[in-house]
């Protein structure tokens, strides 16, 4: 399966991820802090200026990981021009897309495993609300594993229900998908079990 | 023990590939994708405390970078996104509905389509709203309307899963870990 993590290596890439984390919780509390449209905007070319240091796909992938909040800038644009306030409108824009590509910088930037690894260890005080660090990490490889598993199960149902009917499969092949996880989950207990269990 | 641990991770998963899988049109045309049907069956299905630790595990490897939410995305920059309401939502979501399916006393069907409803769609929605209204600087009713238009699917999302609950209660009694 593929993670966002960017192919193209850049600088960025050799930082430890906690530094980047730290990093970028302050950069994200400093925009929220920011009100003037301006400020906002030298934020916003900040941030574009450093994934520009990335190189040109580097920075056009960056670009379409923006796509998904382009409804949102588009209806908030709007909203300004018929409500005549465009600066606060530029101000609620600019700080969303520095945020959103700052915090873009960082997953594409970071290795997943690194990622994983860092913020377990961040996660390992709750071992005393009863997070066992080794059940959360067994929990993650089953998780990851078994995604495949299942898109190729899903495809599997949709071919079996083409075979059989004219029309196209509906919400119908989610029945035997859950029921296909729930066994799943019951099979893969009992040969956990078989190999001495989690403990 | 070892159940629990492999329900979680599984239903976790499965989050995933009903996010993954192409949208699903419903018979009136609306086309919606499963994922937020993945989010109600973890909490009628696996339970109130089940179901929650299977979206948290769920949220936790899309924020380490796994693009699973639906459209490809993941990431930090989902936290600082409008929809961040959503996120933070889809948890409680799921301890909900699987709190009502779990103590109403209704036959599994009814009560599981309800705790979805209440779950799924009432509350989730309410995080969803107050997430946009904050993240977009709007009034909680202009942020309402942005939500408006996915209730319907919502609506339709909480009767399947309704129904799934169902099939599954008929299917594997045993295997309904939150009606146990």
């Amino acid at each position: 399966m593929l993670t966002l993590t960017s192919p193209v290596e850049t600088w960025a890439h050799r930082l430890p991820a906690g530094a980047k984390l730290g990093a970028l919780t302050a950069t994200t509390v400093l925009l929220f802090a920011l009100k003037s449209p301006l400020a906002l905007a030298a934020a916003a070319t900040l941030v574009a200026a450093i994934i520009a240091t990335g190189g040109h796909s580097f920075a056009r992938a960056s670009l379409a990981m923006l796509r998904p909040l382009l409804p949102f800038i588009v209806i908030v644009a709007l909203w300004h021009l018929i409500t005549r306030a465009p600066g606060e409108g530029a101000a609620i824009v600019l700080r969303m897309l520095a945020a959103v590509a700052a915090a873009n910088f960082v997953t594409m930037t970071t290795r997943l495993a690194d990622m994983i690894a860092t913020l377990q260890r961040a996660a390992r005080p709750l071992a005393r609300l009863g997070l066992n660090p080794r059940t959360f990490a067994l929990a993650i490889a089953l998780t990851i594993r078994f995604i495949p598993v299942m898109l190729k199960r899903m495809t599997t149902l949709r071919h079996a229900w083409r075979a059989r009917s004219p029309r196209r499969p509906g919400w119908r092949i989610l029945m035997p998908a859950t029921l296909a996880a729930l066994d799943d989950a019951e099979n893969t207990a009992e040969a956990l079990r078989a190999r001495g269990g989690t403990g | 023990m070892e159940k629990n641990l492999t329900h979680i991770a599984l239903f976790a998963a499965l989050i995933a590939v009903l996010g993954l899988v192409p949208k699903i049109d419903l018979a009136s045309g609306v086309p919606i994708t499963a994922q937020s049907l993945g989010i109600m069956l973890c909490g009628t299905v696996l339970g109130a405390r089940n179901g929650a630790a299977a979206v948290l595990l769920f949220l936790f490897l899309t924020l380490c970078g796994l693009p699973l939410l639906a459209g490809g995305r993941g990431g930090f920059g989902l936290l600082a996104s409008p929809t961040i309401g959503y996120l933070i939502g889809f948890p409680v979501a799921a301890f909900v509905a699987g709190a009502i399916t779990t103590h109403l006393r209704a036959n599994i069907g009814l009560a599981s389509t309800i705790g979805a409803f209440l779950g799924g769609l009432v509350l989730l929605n309410g995080f969803g709203v107050v997430g946009m209204s904050v993240m977009l600087d709007k009034t909680l009713p202009e942020a309402a309307l942005l939500a408006a238009p996915y209730m319907i699917g919502d609506t339709i999302k909480a009767v399947l899963a309704g129904l799934i609950t169902q099939t599954i209660a008929a299917a594997r009694p045993a295997a309904l870990l939150s009606r146990r």
